[in-house]
């Protein structure tokens, strides 16, 4: 063994046949050895449908996540950010691959992702929001991966195999994303006078989005073995919120929800002002060069 | 404070890392953190990303007492020609592992 083999990494790594990787091997596929045909008495469109409004979720706020990139106070708060928009990347490609498998029309994760206008994304209006400062990313970042925790954690006994195998990898990215942010708003909130002000701010500012995260919608109810029903899972979303909020010495927001258009928002296709300026970012590079490949 | 000031103003942070086959954990690199708990995030998150690790030990650096490099003679030079401590005149058995 020479002395450059003998490095730090070298006892870290793993004994395996994969070559590829410097250090740090073992890398494993969570959908490996799932069936991935659709489940009998399942109804493929809804499941498309339902995929999509998951996967929509992921991929438009790891795109918000991704704008904070440079622009984070720490260099290893950026490396953390990264990681959980990288977490949120993976969850959308296989949930869009899973909603074009479903729907059967030959579209793929990148069809999805890159060539669909802004009324045929199905993403909460949360994920779309453009966080104001840290104190709003760190409230956002909170709200969203508490809700999508309890979420995953009623899919991962999903009927659908692949779903269910997707919430169980996802759980333990989520759990650990809300983790960070609930330091972060513990931090801010029980911290300076300065910081608590902003802290309790932003929940302000993010608190009308709440209510749509539980609103119950017709694809949800179209897939009852599959699906997990949002407004079942606000009691435990709402513990988790107050045991953060009380540690933080922060108050609960006394705010109206945002007004549905005619009964409809994100889920529906209905989608604020700033979304258009997130997806012609997110999509324009795929669209310059639709045959590329990278 | 009576740590220097770094650009952050957050103190430095020694990190320790054990893979899974790895007996020990080993020093990788340090960070800044506010605090213990805040370092073994950034861990995770700087040293961990490509499935190296199952266990991470932080340590503030300020903690750390390091011999200095002005001492290397007095503190290494005399086991150099000592050549008898190391155990190489035994027949080690093959079943002993990590020698």
């Amino acid at each position: 063994m020479t002395e450059d083999e003998f490095s730090a990494y070298q006892s870290l790594s793993e004994e395996t046949e994969d070559h590829r990787w410097a250090f740090g091997t073992g890398f494993t596929d969570p959908l490996e050895g799932i069936d991935a045909s659709v489940p009998p008495g399942v109804d493929a469109q809804a499941l498309a449908a339902y995929c999509l409004m998951l996967g929509d979720d992921a991929l438009i706020y790891s795109h918000r996540l991704q704008q904070w990139m440079t622009r984070m106070p720490e260099l290893e708060e950026e490396t953390a950010l990264a990681n959980i928009a990288l977490d949120l990347l993976g969850q959308a490609r296989m949930l869009l691959a899973r909603a074009g498998l479903a729907e059967g029309a030959g579209r793929q994760e990148d069809q999805l992702a890159f060539f669909r206008e802004e009324h045929e994304f199905r993403n909460v209006l949360l994920a779309e929001r453009q966080d104001a400062d840290f104190a709003e990313l760190a409230g956002r970042l909170l709200i969203f991966s508490a809700w999508r925790l309890a979420l995953f954690g009623k899919l991962a006994a999903s009927a659908d195999p692949v779903l269910a195998a997707i919430a169980a990898k996802g759980a333990k990215e989520l759990a650990y994303h809300r983790d960070y942010a609930a330091q972060w708003v513990i931090r801010l909130g029980d911290g300076t006078p300065v910081s608590h002000g902003r802290m309790q701010a932003a929940l302000g500012a993010i608190w009308p989005l709440v209510t749509e995260l539980f609103h119950r919608d017709a694809v949800t109810a179209a897939l009852p073995a599959v699906a997990a029903d949002p407004a079942g899972v606000c009691a435990e979303v709402d513990a988790v919120l107050d045991t953060v909020l009380a540690a933080a010495t922060l108050r609960r927001p006394d705010v109206a929800p945002m007004a549905r258009v005619a009964g409809r928002a994100g889920r529906d296709g209905v989608h604020t002002e700033a979304f258009g300026y997130l997806l012609a970012e997110l999509q324009s590079v795929a669209r310059a060069h639709p045959d590329a490949t990278w | 404070m009576d740590e220097p000031q770094v650009r952050s103003g957050w103190p430095l942070y020694e990190v320790f890392l054990r893979g899974k086959r790895g007996l020990n954990h080993v020093h990788v690199g340090s960070l800044h953190a506010a605090d213990p708990q805040m370092a073994l995030h950034h861990a995770r998150d700087l040293y961990t990303r490509r499935n190296e690790g199952v266990s991470i030990w932080v340590v503030a650096a300020r903690d750390i007492t390091a011999s200095s490099p002005d001492e290397k003679d007095p503190f290494f030079a005399p086991s150099g020609d000592k050549v008898y401590r190391h155990p190489t005149f035994y027949e080690i058995p093959d079943d002993v592992p990590h020698m």
